[in-house]
Parts: C-alpha cells; sequence; structure tokens
C-alpha cells in the first residue's frame, strides 16, 4: 500500500496515546507547532483499556486552554483509528492539514519574529 | 489533604497582566495529589501564560518552581535567592501556602493560583470529598468514625434531622446523610446502642468560631 500522506506532519511515536500528556501539547504548540493531532486506536480497543480515553480527556483539555490564550483550540484534535487502517490514517492526515491550512500558522510564530525584530 | 482546584487562567491572567515578569511556584504536597497545583500544574500554567502574553506582544518572563512545602520556613527559604527577579508570584500553593509566602517575602505581591476547598480524600481519580472540618475536638470515636461535623449538613451531634430520606440529605439528593452513614456504620460494628447514648453539648471554642486557632507544643519547641 503506497499511500501519501502530507509531508508537513511530523510523526512523534509513542507507546501508546495514554502516554501523551497535556504538557507535551502544550510545549508543542509553545514551540511553534501549528497544529497537533493525537492518533489513537479505535476506543474500547486500547491495550491498556484506557490510554485513548486518557489522550482524548487531555486533547480536550489542550484544546480550551488554547482557546483561552488566544491560540485555538481547534489546533488540537484526537483521531481514533484502527492501525491497519492505513487510507483512514492518510484521509485524517489530510483532513488535519486543511485544518490546520485554514487556521492559518501558529500565531507566536509571528509574535516571536516580531519581539526579535 | 487539603483539596484545592485550580483558578481559572483567565482570572490569573487578570492578577499578574501589569507585570514583566512573574514566577509560578508550585507545592510537591496536597495540592499536587489533588492536581491542582503541582510541578505539572504549574508547567502548563506557564506555558498558557507565555503563549497568552507572547501572543498579546508582551514580553514578558514568566518562570517555573515547584517547592517540598510552602508551609514551612526551611522550604521557602529556597527561593531568597531567586524571588527578587521576579515583580510577583503566583502560588499554586492552597491559601496555607500563598499565606505563608507573602509573610515570608513582604516586598513582593503573591497572587493565589487555585481556590482552597477543604481536608478531604480522593475517592477516585478526579473525585475528592470532604472527611474532616477541623474542629479540634474529634469525636469520631464515638460515630463510628464518621464525622457529623464534616458530613452532616447541619453539624448536628445527635441525629438525624427530620431531612434525612432514604439515606442522603435534605440539601442534596446526591449527598449522603452524614447520620445514615454513622448508623449504618455503628450497625455493623454491633455497637448500635452507642447511638442512644445523647452526645452531650460540643464545647466550640476549639472550632473556628474561638478565632485562629494556634497548637503550642513545648515538648518539642525549639
Ligand atoms: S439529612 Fe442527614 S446529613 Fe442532611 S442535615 Fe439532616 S442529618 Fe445532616
Amino acid at each position: 500500500m503506497r499511500l501519501e500522506y502530507p509531508t508537513s506532519i511530523k510523526i512523534i511515536r509513542v507507546p501508546c496515546t495514554g502516554k501523551v500528556d497535556l504538557l507535551h501539547l502544550m510545549r508543542a504548540f509553545e514551540m511553534g507547532a501549528d497544529g497537533v493531532y493525537v492518533v489513537g486506536c479505535l476506543e474500547g480497543d486500547c491495550h491498556y483499556n484506557s490510554g485513548n480515553f486518557r489522550a482524548r480527556k487531555r486533547v480536550e483539555q489542550a484544546s480550551r486552554i488554547l482557546d483561552t490564550v488566544g491560540i485555538g483550540g481547534d489546533r488540537v484534535q484526537m483521531v481514533n483509528l484502527s492501525s491497519s487502517d492505513g487510507p483512514l490514517f492518510a484521509r485524517k492526515a489530510a483532513e488535519m492539514v486543511n485544518r490546520i491550512l485554514e487556521a492559518g500558522p501558529n500565531p507566536l510564530k509571528s509574535a516571536k519574529s516580531e519581539e526579535a525584530a | 489533604m487539603i483539596v484545592a482546584e485550580k483558578k481559572p487562567i483567565q482570572e490569573i491572567i487578570e492578577e499578574i497582566k501589569t507585570h514583566d515578569s512573574v514566577l509560578i511556584l508550585g507545592c510537591n504536597e496536597c495540592v499536587t495529589v489533588c492536581e491542582a497545583g503541582g510541578k505539572k500544574e504549574v508547567g502548563v500554567l506557564a506555558s498558557a501564560l507565555r503563549m497568552y502574553f507572547l501572543n498579546k506582544g508582551r514580553d514578558m518572563r514568566i518562570d517555573e518552581h515547584t517547592l517540598e512545602r510552602q508551609c514551612d520556613h526551611e522550604y521557602l527559604d529556597e527561593i531568597r535567592e531567586m524571588i527578587d527577579q521576579y515583580d510577583g508570584v503566583v502560588s499554586l500553593a492552597c491559601g496555607v501556602g500563598v499565606q505563608f509566602t507573602a509573610e515570608k517575602y513582604t516586598q513582593k505581591p503573591i497572587y493565589p493560583g487555585v481556590n482552597t476547598f477543604f481536608m478531604g480524600v480522593t475517592e477516585s481519580r478526579g473525585v475528592w470529598t470532604e472527611r474532616c472540618q477541623g474542629c479540634g475536638q474529634c469525636i469520631l470515636a464515638s460515630t463510628g468514625g464518621i464525622c457529623p461535623v464534616s458530613r452532616c449538613a447541619k453539624r448536628i451531634l445527635n441525629g438525624p434531622c427530620g431531612g434525612s430520606t432514604t439515606g442522603n440529605c435534605e440539601i442534596n439528593k446526591d449527598v449522603a446523610c452524614g447520620w445514615q452513614l454513622i448508623i449504618d456504620r455503628l450497625k455493623a460494628l454491633g455497637r448500635l446502642d452507642e447511638y442512644e447514648e445523647l452526645a452531650p453539648i460540643k464545647d466550640w471554642s476549639t472550632d473556628r468560631a474561638g478565632g485562629p486557632r494556634k497548637v503550642v507544643r513545648e515538648d518539642v519547641q525549639s
């Protein structure tokens, strides 16, 4: 299956989405990420039972905070799919990239360059 | 433990927005366990505030530090060398820690980052409930280990009142009637006869009603 997905996506592998902490999500945006999405197993399929549910809650927390601080809560998403579903993985990646293209770059990037100027 | 809840970020922004440098100061004890003011919460809040102010075009320095406790001199002394670098401090400790930090560093504005609620337990992850109001004269020996001062809405000492229905309190059907719990426990212990004994009038002078309290132990004093 030679599926294509956007090259702008950088994959960070974790043993389970339950490993993804709110702090990781926050730091990613602070460091200038335009968007972050967490790809977990289907709900009910977690090897550790609740890892992907925990991840979803953390994504929701991050989203609320990003809205509060003016970065935009839509930039962070949770996606659940089966690890064997390559086509869906590629489709979700394209969807995420489109969403971020619509939202524009992380506003902190221009704020940082203005500060440096 | 002392149970607290994070304050909304917006409220903290209002507290500190006139400053140029702020230290977010966490506490490793109770507020860490109730996930309101430990090292992780310090990190999340500091990150959120940095993003907020940078996005507003403000060059604001927001640093993070977490102490073992904020209710003891020895740990608070740790920030003596660094505190002068900041215009203000947001303490994520309970109200005790906020006040003790403020008492020690009188030249610095110290802002609360959490709302402090009660002395309680972790019933399950994310659920904390009240168990003790620190009345200063513990009566748990005669109430089956369940405290009517903290678990009964009216602090009745010879309960239940007429509002107890199917095990729940009249103030809210989701709140268990403290006195029903006591009776059930005494029954399970085979000590229901103790329930028949009237509790004497409680001396509330050891409670908050007697004003701010103090414990002095000469045997351990230095
Ligand atoms: S119903 Fe029970 S808990 Fe509520 S006030 Fe009456 S005795 Fe106290």
